[in-house]
């Protein structure tokens, strides 16, 4: 286990505090259940997002790095997990652009010295996603010692996403082989919920695209994308789809309506975030992880398997 | 069937090569064709990567299939297969749609194309 891991620096981001506030009330309550303990960066502000990127990369990369700096030069962090697919992948894409790019150092050196705070270098922090932070700041064992219950026959299809694994260079810590995460078959997800008692299906859209960034701009081909996505958990026997992201989560729930409404096809596989479903085994009450926020009712499945 | 949607899968990319106004080649990666056609398709469009692992999964779906010896076992797999195809038939429907899906997210183009300068330079 990685011991710097047991308290590390959170950057819940934006999401975290809008449409994916039960994924923070989640992740916070498994941390105390884990005894892992999180550390909030100080006046932490939006990583830049997908927005800020596609109009001014330099930009996204001096906003990011302003939260890293915050972590590393005042909290004295080592470590900065971020929950959040989105600002996980542009906080790694600061931290590459930091490292292998001249004038994105030169611009976020600018800001910074205009903004009056001390400038990120890069290597100065490591970067985690919240699965990073249970799989090796506590692992399954440790997990499997705290549970309280158990996920037993709950039939679950893990998705990740895309920002988690792509584009593969700013991942340099995957594909490494061992105990390291895969870009092509990602499986910390699958692994937690394992050994919570789940039962993982074999999922093949587990990376694919959903859409998600052309959401408003382009419902359709969103809604099309998600529902495919959706047929695939039901047909491949999943009863919930387990989410580790904010954007992810809301758009797999917010199209499921729209595809019932717009194109008449209804799905019944419901989304949890896969640290309510840690939460529940380990003994933690479906309130505190807010599973009442979900738009997709998790709970009737997991009163009815006997779960929660 | 599995021969059916493979090729499916293929006419997809086709498609796709063409409306970029090239001829799709007719080469293999690791034995598929397909794959040889997503590599065409993705160059210089790093946001094209975000079908590359629905790719993968075709193929390795398309292989499994030709071991699969159970019939329930094989119709799951076909129907698997099947949905894997209609994934990628969304997806490059909708980049034909509207070219930048999947552009500014995952595919993080400003950073692919300042590698790509530096690789282009170093070459």
């Amino acid at each position: 286990m990685k011991k710097n891991y047991q308290t590390v620096a959170y950057y819940p981001g934006c999401a975290l505090e809008g449409t994916g506030h039960a994924y923070n009330a989640s992740t916070r309550a498994v941390g105390k259940a884990l005894g892992l303990a999180l550390d909030e960066v100080r006046d932490w502000n939006c990583c830049g997002a997908m927005e800020v990127k596609n109009i001014d990369p330099k930009v996204q990369t001096y906003l990011s790095s302003r939260v890293m700096a915050i972590a590393a030069n005042e909290m004295k962090a080592k470590v900065v997990m971020a929950p959040c697919n989105g600002c996980y992948h542009n906080l790694k894409k600061a931290e590459h652009d930091l490292a292998h790019d001249v004038v994105s150092r030169e611009t976020v050196e600018r800001i910074s010295k205009k903004a009056g705070h001390e400038t990120y270098r890069a290597g100065s922090l490591e970067t985690i996603h919240a699965l990073d932070w249970i799989k090796h700041g506590v692992g399954e064992e440790e997990l499997k010692r705290r549970l309280k219950g158990s996920l037993k026959g709950l039939r679950v299809a893990n998705y990740y996403g895309c920002m988690y694994t792509r584009p593969r260079h700013i991942f340099p810590e995957k594909d490494q082989g061992g105990q390291s995460e895969s870009t092509s078959q990602p499986h910390f997800m699958d692994d937690l919920l394992a050994a919570a008692g789940a039962v993982n299906v074999d999922f093949p859209l587990k990376t694919a695209c959903c859409g998600g960034a052309h959401t408003l701009s382009d419902s359709d081909t969103s809604t099309r994308l998600v529902l495919n996505l959706l047929r695939a958990a039901e047909a491949a026997g999943a009863e919930v789809i387990a989410t580790e992201c904010p954007t992810c989560h809301s758009g797999l729930e917010l199209h499921q309506v729209r595809a019932e409404k717009v194109l008449g096809e209804k799905t019944t596989v419901k989304m949890l975030y896969f640290t309510q479903l840690l939460g529940v085994a380990l003994g933690v009450s479906p309130r505190r992880l807010s599973i009442h926020e979900n738009v997709s009712d998790g709970i009737a499945l997991l009163k009815e398997k006997s779960i929660a | 069937m599995r021969e059916t949607l493979l090729r499916k899968a293929e006419e997809i990319l086709e498609e796709w090569v063409r409306a970029r106004g090239e001829q799709p080649r007719d080469e293999r990666v690791e034995t598929f064709r397909l794959l040889a056609l997503h590599r065409q398709g993705a160059r210089g469009t790093p946001s094209f990567n975000a079908c590359r692992e629905t790719c993968r999964e075709i193929a390795y779906h398309y292989n499994v299939l030709g071991f699969e010896q159970e019939e329930s076992a094989r119709r799951h797999r076909e129907q698997m297969l099947a949905m894997l195809v209609e994934h990628l038939r969304l997806f490059v429907q909708g980049k034909m749609e509207v070219e930048g899906l999947g552009e500014f997210c995952c595919a993080s183009r400003p950073v692919r194309q300042g590698s790509a300068e530096e690789e282009m330079t170093d070459a």
